[in-house]
């Protein structure tokens, strides 16, 4: 490659890095500006942020979502993971009707979902319990395509059935195979797989509203019709949030085979788009 | 039968039948492998090797039919409870442990303390040759270096029987037979029962003591590889196993008539009547036909394939074509075009009472 083409396309490339980065930052910037707003011109003030821990609906919204985020990810995991791992060694076969059942979430429409989910939740509430953290059942649905994508994505870059066989006749139980051979070879999907229901969870707003309970979209909502700075406070923090998440996916849970690296490298990509995309704007 | 100065446990596969949706994978397989004896299990894809072995390792079940090893029946035991050591023709290596770990993850799980599970799994990478890769993980190790790890792997947990499934098809032609010897010496110095499945039949003659040849879920042929070679039970364990010339001949009294040259056969108590005599290329001779004229024997050489040592001719006989292997010096002296006379050995053939056809196999 000569030198001329070769500064055309740096230069291409720091324009296509300056204008994603503005599309991205000047958003949040302008987000910044407005929260930090104080009733003078030119007055910076942090009472809106402060607000955020004195509002004790929005700290409650966010503990719960943060409780929910937590439950939905294990349940997924625990409920997910074995059961796609079985299907490929054990039933191939069934391979495509457990994706399409685990897709169908994403081609029916969230009101229909919740219309369908409340004579269920009212069975619940009466029977069960009313609190909050039961929207998990409803939010475990809503991840599984998100979360069969990126669990597929890992579960293919490995052999998964020789590196079970062989510990299998290593003399490993099908728990040990789990938890010492697959989970750590697919630990970046397994991570990414859980900061998309993180995302997702915290990002949701139809099901909450629909349901009757105050998440932490519902939340923002309601404090908005009060205080503006502060609704936009709890946004740009709820997404220095998943920045961060953002963050640890990139350094934790990278397995050692630079192939490997090279595999998930395209999931990470795919899956920080969602991520983002799911606490931007209210999910659905 | 007992492997002379060799421990290990017998292995006895009793009539195992398995069958995928209406493909049989195994009609009624019988095998028994003496103490401390490396059976090869050689095939074309399909035949059912692989199925056998992992049935032996518990990695599936038969419809029908036991599996005995050191004479307890392990039929319906998984795999994890079998104590078979495997090693795989895919690498199998846990991406995430390095050779030592990848080690000593079977003896933890056999319940081995720290410092004997360290020191065994010192022991065992010094025999395969790789103490100084224990701390290399399986992506900084080549495919031959990984295969001898998992070689390591599957005999540190020190098990009844060894099982290898094609452990070096995923290899080149100077490593894999490096890796051949050596997977013969360990398992020579080890002195464990194990079964070898490849489709190649130069692997499986080089290191078996025993070789099995199947064909469609069955055992045609069991034997000692010179005896597999050179007195072939069934035409096809003739034709998979080296190359064979298919020549018209006549049975007359124990012997055939091929071309004028009489051969004894394998089995003499064929009936007499027009066959199909299966001659070994080695078993053809060339010698020059310049001045002797025509005749059922003569013809042109077409091609001459250089295999190093030995060469492989081609001769056109008019009617059909026939493989000689030669030393590659006694080849250059027939080049193609010359005109040579055919002249076969009379090694004992097999006969195939079926329409022949004209080439070699």
């Amino acid at each position: 490659m000569n030198r001329t083409r070769r500064l055309k396309l740096q230069a291409f490339r720091a324009v296509v890095f300056i204008v994603l980065g503005a599309f991205f930052l000047v958003p949040i910037a302008a987000m910044l500006e407005f929260s930090t707003r104080g009733r003078e011109i030119n007055e910076r003030t942090l009472n809106a942020w402060g607000s955020i821990v004195r509002t004790p609906d929005l700290t409650d919204a966010i503990t719960a979502s943060l409780e929910i985020a937590a439950i939905t990810c294990i349940a997924m995991l625990v409920l997910l993971l074995p059961t796609m791992v079985w299907v490929r060694l054990r039933f191939p076969g069934l391979n495509r009707v457990v994706e399409f059942i685990c897709l169908l979430p994403l081609t029916v429409p969230a009101i229909a979902l919740v219309v369908g989910m409340v004579p269920i939740y009212r069975w619940l509430s009466i029977n069960l319990s009313s609190s909050i953290l039961t929207l998990s059942f409803a939010y475990l649905i809503l991840v599984l395509p998100y979360s069969y994508r990126s669990l597929d994505a890992g579960l293919a870059a490995i052999d998964l059935k020789t590196l079970s066989e062989a510990a299998r006749s290593l003399g490993a139980g099908w728990f040990t195979v789990m938890w010492r051979v697959v989970v750590p070879n697919m630990s970046s999907a397994l991570l990414n797989a859980s900061l998309l229901v993180v995302a997702l969870v915290l990002g949701e707003y139809t099901f909450a509203n629909l349901l009757a309970y105050e998440n932490l979209q519902v939340a923002i909502y309601y404090v908005s019709l009060v205080s503006a700075g502060t609704s936009i406070a709890v946004a740009v923090a709820s997404l220095l949030f998943a920045f961060a998440l953002l963050m640890i996916l990139s350094f934790v849970g990278r397995p050692p085979s630079p192939i490997a690296k090279a595999e998930d490298a395209d999931i990470s990509v795919g899956q920080t788009v969602g991520l983002s995309g799911g606490l931007i704007g209210r999910s659905r | 039968m007992t492997v002379a100065g060799r421990s290990g446990v017998e292995v006895r596969l009793e009539d195992l039948r398995r069958k995928y949706a209406t493909t049989t994978a195994l009609d009624g397989l019988s095998l028994t492998i003496a103490p401390g004896e490396l059976v090869a299990l050689l095939g074309p894809s399909g035949c059912g090797k692989t199925t056998a072995l992992r049935l032996l390792a518990g990695l599936e079940e038969a419809d029908s039919g036991r599996v005995i090893i050191g004479g307890e029946d392990v039929t319906g035991v998984p795999a994890n409870r079998r104590n078979v050591g495997m090693v795989f023709q895919a690498y199998s290596l846990f991406p995430h442990m390095t050779a030592q770990q990848n080690l000593e993850f079977g003896l933890q799980l056999h319940k081995v303390g720290v410092d004997e599970r360290r020191k065994r799994a010192k022991d065992m990478l010094e025999l395969v040759g790789l103490s100084a890769h224990a701390n290399k993980f399986a992506h900084q190790l080549s495919g031959g270096q990984q295969q001898r790890v998992a070689l390591a792997r599957a005999l540190a947990i020190q098990p009844q029987v060894l099982l290898l499934d094609e452990p070096l098809s995923a290899l080149d032609a100077k490593v894999r037979s490096r890796l051949r010897d050596e997977i013969r010496r360990v398992q020579l110095e080890v002195g464990i029962t194990t079964l070898f499945v490849t489709h190649d039949q130069e692997e499986a003659l080089a290191i078996a003591d025993r070789v099995g040849v199947m064909q469609s879920g069955r055992l045609e042929q069991l034997g000692p590889p010179t005896e597999i070679y050179s007195r072939p039970a069934t035409p096809f364990v003739a034709e998979f196993v080296g190359l064979t010339n298919r020549m018209r001949g006549t049975v007359r009294d124990g012997m055939v008539d091929v071309r004028g040259t009489r051969i004894p056969l394998v089995d003499s108590g064929v009936a007499n009547g027009p066959a199909t005599a299966l001659v070994r290329p080695e078993a053809v001779t060339l010698a020059d036909n310049s001045e002797s004229g025509d005749g059922p024997l003569v013809g042109t050489v077409i091609a001459v394939a250089f295999l190093g040592a030995m060469s492989r001719v081609t001769v056109d006989l008019g009617d059909t074509t026939v493989l000689a292997q030669l030393a590659t010096s006694a080849a250059s002296l027939h080049p193609a075009g010359t005109k040579v006379r055919l002249e076969l050995r009379p090694d004992p053939v097999l006969i195939q009472r079926e329409e022949p056809t004209s080439t070699a196999s």
